[in-house]
């Protein structure tokens, strides 16, 4: 994640591990030594000129400096602010978002606090929300509360009639007491199922996380790529049955479906072969797939695939959409920031090959941060089979790759990764206001 | 002389037969019918003197059919008490919007049906002698 991290940590830290004394390097960067030394205590905001100048002087390059494993927390600490906002609290006072590096600098486990109680407000908000849908819309949980509500109509009714009508007849009485034991019968049958179904949907279905997110963070800790799936009859039930992570039946779903399809492109592009053609064309989809003769889609599939530290390729991200611009996949490239939550940013290629349909498009892009980084990014839409008659479904998949040497002076698109945290200004795709200051 | 007429239209036959027996102690002649498709018809027929409509029916919802009630100039002032087993006040609003001149949620006390039918249609079982 390309977030403003703690700059003055590493600054210090880089220094140290040089063994340059302080006020040496503030001299070199042109600045005072107890300016430095606030800075590297993050006393002091850092703008992205100096940052370049006290790289340049210590002979590093400058990104390292500016981030680090803190993107999360950062990002964390951004939602925590705009959630409060939105609550609108007439006494909410919005926090300094500018310092908020030295917030973290200063107080780094209130700062982690307060982003993991961020982080577990969201995830029981989406439990809540995943509840509420469930009520107002689950057929079962209708039908189940209309049965119930009747059968205690019924009771109530012909309780009362039995005990406030003292000459009732005898006919009468007994077909009333039928009803009763016929009405709680029902009542007992209907209550149990529905408590089987909230006992069930409460240990399966309301993780505190998406299925999405469930099947990602599963890939993640195996670092994106599955062994197991490159034998030809692989089982992906076995696999998943292992998988306690995959934690929903809707998750176990998700990862069933992703496991064929990634064992069907193993079966294409089998690993020995497609990794000696990534060595000697390099992580080019258009020239593997050449190769392969597959699509580009698979290609790129398949580079995220690849196990880690595949020779030429380095962490490669990957996102893909439906043709609703629902991000069904996601894995991040370091620092190419992807939305948990919100929507992604419109000026990412991968929405362009969306709205150009099989017309591979190849672009560098600059992802909005600090000091922003570029990436090589490759992006195809292809249709989804679904035969003559069926549906049109799109697919649109986008491989991003750090930008290679010698693209540094190119012309690159400026995106970012959602609305409410890029600092552009004047982004003919903006949707929403930003919660950070704009540049 | 006659008593007033009312048309209960309620496919939970067990709820039918304990609101008929209450209606009919306090004098009321009772019909019952079960499904919403038939209801525009029944009613038609047998020109009651109110309708106690379902809102959740088979065949035609108990909206729909009060929509078409009020709709139909000859029977646009009946009086109608709509019950529903979803008391929230979407239900509420949704019947009020279509025209019920009250609305009771289920559960219900006996004493409430009674009543809230005798004040929609302007006193007891028996007709008011007119001059």
């Amino acid at each position: 994640m390309a977030r403003p991290a703690l700059t003055g940590t590493r600054i210090r830290e880089r220094r140290t591990a040089l063994g340059v004394k302080q006020a040496d390097l503030a001299r070199a960067a042109g600045i005072s030594a107890a300016y430095l030394n606030l800075i590297e205590h993050n006393r002091r905001r850092v703008s992205d000129a100096l940052i370049e100048r006290i790289a340049q002087a210590m002979g590093v390059d400058p990104v390292a400096l500016s981030e680090g494993a803190e993107g999360a927390l950062f990002d964390g600490l951004r939602e925590a602010a705009a959630a409060a906002e939105v609550e609108g609290a007439a006494q909410f006072q919005a926090p300094d978002l500018d310092r908020i590096e030295e917030f973290v600098g200063r107080f780094p486990a209130w700062a982690a606090l307060l982003a993991s109680r961020q982080a577990r407000l969201a995830a029981l908000e989406r439990v809540v929300e995943t509840y509420a849908e469930r009520m107002a819309q689950d057929p079962f949980l209708l039908t189940s509360l209309h049965e119930v509500l009747s059968a205690v109509t019924s009771l109530r009714s012909t309780a009362a009639i039995l005990v406030e009508t003292e000459d009732i007849e005898p006919e009468w009485r007994t077909r009333f007491l039928n009803t009763i034991q016929e009405e709680s019968l029902r009542l007992s049958s209907t209550a149990e199922a529905l408590v089987g179904y909230l006992d069930e949907m409460e240990t399966a279905e309301t993780g505190l996380s998406s299925p999405q997110e469930q099947l990602e963070s599963w890939l993640e800790a195996r670092a994106w790529h599955i062994p197991e799936i490159e034998e030809e009859g692989a089982d992906p039930a076995a696999l998943i049955a292992a998988a306690p992570e995959l934690a929903s039946s809707a998750a176990r779903e998700l990862a069933r479906q992703h496991l064929i399809e990634l064992a069907e492109e193993a079966q294409l592009l089998p690993l020995e072969p497609f990794s000696a053609a990534l060595a000697e064309l390099g992580p080019e989809p258009g020239a593997l797939a050449a190769r392969f003769g597959v699509g580009l889609g698979t290609v790129m599939r398949r580079l995220a695939a690849l196990p880690p530290g595949t020779a030429g390729l380095g962490q490669p991200g990957l996102v893909i959409c439906d043709g609703s611009g629902t991000l069904t996949f996601r894995r991040a490239a370091p620092g190419f920031a992807l939305p948990r939550f919100a929507a992604a940013c419109p000026l990412w290629p991968l929405y362009e090959a969306l709205a150009r349909p099989m017309q591979p498009i190849r672009a560098l892009v600059d992802m909005a941060g600090r000091l922003p980084q570029r990436f090589l990014t490759y992006a195809i839409c292809e249709p989804r089979p679904t035969g003559f008659d069926g549906p049109v479904l799109m697919r649109s998949t986008m491989l991003i790759l750090p930008a290679p040497g010698g693209t540094s002076a190119a012309p690159a698109r400026a995106v970012g990764a959602s609305c409410r945290i890029c600092p552009r200004a004047e982004c003919p795709g903006r949707r929403e206001p930003a919660i950070v200051s704009v540049a | 002389m006659a008593n007033k007429q009312v048309l209960l239209i309620e496919d939970e036959p067990h709820i039918a037969e304990a609101i008929r027996f209450i209606l009919s102690r306090a004098g009321w002649g009772v019909s019952v019918l079960g499904d919403g498709a038939q209801a525009l018809q029944r009613i038609a027929e047998e020109g009651p003197d109110a309708v106690i409509l379902d809102l959740m029916l088979p065949g035609r919802s108990g909206l729909e059919i009060l929509a078409d009630l009020r709709a139909d100039a000859a029977l646009s002032e009946l009086p109608v008490l709509m019950l529903s087993a979803r008391g929230q006040g979407r239900d509420r609003e949704a019947a009020a919007r279509a025209g019920a001149t009250d609305f009771l949620a289920k559960p219900f006390a006996n004493a409430d049906v009674l009543a809230r039918l005798e004040a929609i249609t302007g006193g007891g079982a028996a007709y008011t002698e007119t001059a």
